[in-house]
């Protein structure tokens, strides 16, 4: 078995994709949809990430576009945000961060053992990500208001 | 405690999420005579220090000083010993709640929340039932 199938991340993308789900349906009010694979022409200017420690090692991310990181920030102040403010950053960030902890604590047995780390948010699309997780990843593309947002999730063996 | 004019202190190190707190608190039917915010456990103590809240809403991981600590150093703050403490945080470890209400915390929330679920943690509190 090569070490990228270590990690069964199939049983996983169900409680990850419920995660995602429940914070947007809850904080957000808004339901997401499924969606097919993006393309390279899709721009994400917004890359938030949370680290995971402990039982379960690795990192959740959450990646979108300038315009998707606004409506997020609007729909939770339930008040308009603009492209530049600096509460694109908070929002995302704090989402990714309940992604996470709603995943882990879904997570049978593992919820005692994670922790999670405070979140940071990248912005810009110049650069290449490098978890040094080496078991793989598992990618999930959903619609938030007919905009495109992957959830990733990368652990360790 | 009365419902009316309840003094909040909102600690969390997101801004946005301080703000989703305050409207959930109002959400919740609670009447809200301050409400204050800190980012992190040490300038939430300072605050405290400086003047009473009735009601806290805590966040768990932040940095400089996190959630749990504040909780442990507020029992030493004048100010802070009739305020009701909950802790609202992603951190759902029953290990986390314990931790938390051993420390004097009332109340813990995981994160997200509805509205109802604030109201249901939070109006007994203010209400003065166990």
């Amino acid at each position: 078995m090569n070490r990228a199938t270590m990690v069964d991340y199939q049983a996983m993308r169900p409680m990850l994709e419920l995660s995602v789900r429940e914070v947007f349906q809850i904080m957000l009010g808004c339901k997401i949809e499924a969606a097919a694979e993006t393309t390279e022409a899709e721009k994400f200017d917004f890359t938030s990430m949370v680290g995971l420690a402990g039982q379960l090692t690795g990192v959740i991310t959450l990646r979108c576009s300038t315009e998707a990181a606004a409506k997020m920030a609007s729909m939770m102040l339930g008040t308009k945000v603009g492209e530049g403010d600096q509460q694109l950053w908070d929002a995302t960030g704090e989402i990714c961060n309940m992604v996470a902890g709603n995943f882990k604590n879904k997570l049978s047995g593992v919820r005692d053992g994670c922790m999670l780390s405070v979140p940071t948010v990248i912005t810009g699309d110049d650069y290449t990500f490098h978890s040094l997780a080496d078991g793989g990843e598992l990618e999930i593309h959903l619609l938030f208001e007919n905009m495109a947002i992957v959830v990733a999730l990368q652990l360790n063996d | 405690m009365p419902m009316k004019n309840v003094r909040a202190l909102i600690v969390d190190d997101s801004s946005v999420m301080r703000k989703v707190v305050e409207r959930s608190l109002r959400q919740a039917g609670i009447d809200l005579s301050e409400v204050r915010e800190a980012a992190n456990g040490a300038e939430a103590l300072a605050a405290m220090q400086a003047a009473p809240s009735d009601l806290v809403l805590c966040d768990v991981n932040m940095p400089v000083m996190d959630g749990m600590e504040f909780v442990k150093q507020l029992k030493g703050v004048e100010n802070g010993k009739a305020a009701a403490v909950v802790m609202i945080t992603t951190e759902g470890s029953e290990s986390h709640v314990v931790r938390a209400l051993s420390h004097g915390a009332r109340g813990y929330i995981r994160k997200p929340f509805t509205p109802d679920q604030v109201k249901e943690h939070i109006v007994p509190l203010l209400e003065g039932k166990p």
